[in-house]
């Protein structure tokens, strides 16, 4: 069952991502990365297998091996994935803003771009 | 105490970061420091590709324990054949660009913090042995990219440019999928541990695995700028700076390398052939999308009205051929190897000629048709000459080696007689778009001359690529042998493994007592 919401979870997370990145404004562009990477991230955790009340922490009298473990790695990966995406959501945001206030707009297309553009002129 | 040869292994990439963070530091108190230092540095990088090209060319794969952990525990850096090739184009390439770049630094901020930054990327993404450190070296040259696109840059770059970061970005995203499932098959992600792991893969898992490995191509193929993932390229390479653009043009290649790297190093035991993952039909997408990427490229040299997008098509067609040839065998690979380096340093000096052609136009720019008379005709005709020779592979140059050597290597394969067609038929197309450009840009003129002259520093540019080009002439007989010996390396994927899985730490340093 948590399996399931965990996948699922993913699937609507990776759903709406995609669906914002293939709009014409930065903005929801900005949105579905953001989407996009959180499906990443929780898949990247997934991958190391979903345990319950198992730490990644060897303890005294428990042998060591993956059964009564969480897999340590995953969750290394994931916190390098998050920190990684945080910095270029950032970029993007500053590219983003920038591209506004010269551009008049936040469309990233040609097309809904020219349209802003002679729009303002 | 000698040190140890493998200890050069992580230089390529902690000088450049170091290099980085004081370029940083400087940029207020003395600003005039800045290229001076960054020239000293990439000289230092370009000496110390050499020292590891020769160390490569013994044969010998050089492994670097990072933090003197165990192989498939830690992370390790691999020098071998390929990557030393790699590391030592990069180094010209770097050289050329930075020195072309000498006026335009003061242009925009941190522009030689993020070169180096951008170095130190691509020496570690050479470099690394690891699928997860690959990413985080692609994110790094990647950040370094957008900015140096970016530098000083106006309204339409930034939307090209906002295009080119979300694609990348969205291929980050797909590669740490790809990174995750394949760790969670096999529970490592060691290029030389995934490598045997994954020849013993049991069948009910190959399924994902090879799954992984074509999400892997989907993410190499974008930044290779493969058939339906390449619309992003000749609009950025086209808006970026002269000097950007050049350094750009080993971008595609750090996707071609990938795209190597992973099909024989990591996926070359998998499989019921000894080929893995590129036999049967991996291969024939892979060479049917090269295929595609040529023609396409072929059809936007013909149609663009302007140099610098012209030369921006050139760079898929020269994807598309290598990309290609990896499909084609050993012998063909090795010829593809003599022909990256070759296209690279073309393309490179191609895009400082155009961007200077177009400096010295005037408000015309880089657009075909009319304009005014050019500063230095003959000096900008001459070097527009031998890049456009170069690069449509005609005789005295290394292109024509390097199509020869792919040409002939690709013989026995079935689908030769494509590859025969595409090669050639772009290779004329190239040429008689280029005359066109060529003709366009210098004869048919009018009126007295607007711009200034080549500044020094681009001239100094095109100096150190058409070294390059001369060397990679000169010696073609010996670079053909490395390159051969490079493609018989990747084909037997055991000796990097056995080299990786198989190299002890150092023992802790013994403390003399007092």
């Amino acid at each position: 069952m948590t399996a399931l919401l965990f996948a699922s979870a993913i699937g609507v997370f990776t759903a709406c991502g995609v669906w914002l990145l293939l709009r014409a404004r930065t903005f929801d562009v900005v949105l579905g990365i953001t989407l996009f990477s959180y499906a990443v991230n929780l898949f990247i955790f997934a991958m190391g297998r979903l345990t319950f009340g198992a730490a990644a922490i060897l303890e005294q009298g428990k042998p060591a091996s993956l059964a009564h473990y969480a897999d340590p790695l995953p969750q290394a990966l994931v916190l390098t994935a998050i920190v990684i995406s945080f910095a270029m959501s950032a970029l993007v945001l500053t590219l983003a803003l920038k591209g506004r206030i010269v551009n008049h707009g936040d469309a990233c297309d040609e097309e809904t771009g020219s349209v802003l553009d002679n729009s303002h002129r | 105490m000698m040190p140890m040869p493998d200890q050069w292994l992580i230089m390529p990439v902690v000088l450049p970061l170091l290099a980085a963070a004081l370029l940083l530091c400087i940029e207020r108190v003395r600003p005039n420091w800045q290229a001076p230092v960054s020239l000293v540095v990439t000289i230092a990088l370009l000496l110390l590709s050499m020292r590891l090209l020769a160390l490569a060319d013994t044969g010998r794969i050089g492994v670097y324990l990072l933090g003197n952990w165990q192989a498939p525990f830690g992370i390790v850096l691999v020098l071998d054949r390929l990557a030393a090739l790699m590391l030592g184009l990069t180094a010209v390439i770097a050289l050329a660009s930075l020195v072309a770049a000498w006026r335009m630094a003061g242009r925009g901020e941190h522009f030689h913090a993020f070169f180096q930054l951008q170095l130190a990327g691509l020496n570690g993404a050479f470099l690394t042995g690891d699928v997860f450190n690959l990413f985080v070296f692609f994110e790094v040259l990647l950040i370094a990219s957008y900015a140096l696109m970016l530098h000083g840059a106006g309204g339409r770059a930034l939307r090209t440019g906002l295009h080119f970061v979300v694609i990348n970005l969205v291929g980050a995203s797909l590669f740490l999928i790809a990174a995750s499932l394949l760790y969670g098959v096999t529970g490592t992600l060691n290029f030389a541990d995934l490598a045997a792991k994954l020849a013993i893969l049991p069948a009910w898992n190959a399924g994902l695995a090879r799954a992984a490995a074509l999400l892997l191509l989907v993410v190499f193929g974008v930044k290779a700028a493969l058939l339906p993932l390449g619309f992003w390229l000749p609009e950025t390479y086209g808006s970026a700076p002269g000097p950007v653009a050049a350094l750009f043009a080993i971008m595609t290649k750090v996707g071609i390398y990938a795209i190597i790297r992973v099909s024989f190093t990591v996926f070359g035991g998998m499989g019921d052939g000894s080929e893995g993952l590129l036999a049967g039909w991996g291969s024939s997408i892979l060479f049917a999308l090269g295929l595609s990427t040529i023609v396409l490229g072929a059809c936007g040299v013909l149609a663009t009205k302007r140099l610098i997008a012209l030369v921006a098509h050139l760079v898929l067609i020269s994807s598309g051929t290598l990309i290609a040839a990896t499909t084609l065998g050993a012998a063909a690979l090795g010829g593809a190897l003599y022909y990256l380096v070759h296209s690279t340093l073309t393309i490179a000096a191609l895009f400082l000629i155009a961007h200077a052609i177009a400096d010295q136009r005037g408000p015309r720019s880089d657009r075909f048709g009319n304009g005014p008379s050019l500063a230095q005709p003959v000096f900008l005709g001459l070097a527009f000459l031998i890049g456009a020779m170069g690069v449509a592979g005609l005789p005295p140059l290394s292109g024509f080696i390097g199509k020869v050597l792919m040409l002939q290597g690709s013989g026995q394969a079935p689908m030769a007689t494509w590859f025969w067609a595409g090669v050639l038929g772009s290779g004329l197309l190239a040429l008689f778009s280029l005359a066109r450009a060529g003709g366009s840009m210098f004869w048919k003129t009018h009126g007295a001359a607007v711009g200034l002259p080549v500044p020094a520093g681009t001239r100094t540019g095109l100096a150190v690529l058409g070294v390059a080009v001369l060397l990679w002439v000169v010696g073609a007989g010996s670079v053909a042998r490395f390159t051969r010996t490079t493609a018989e390396q990747l084909g037997q994927p055991q000796a990097y493994i056995d080299a990786v899985l198989r190299q002890v730490p150092q023992p802790p340093f013994a403390r003399s007592s007092p």
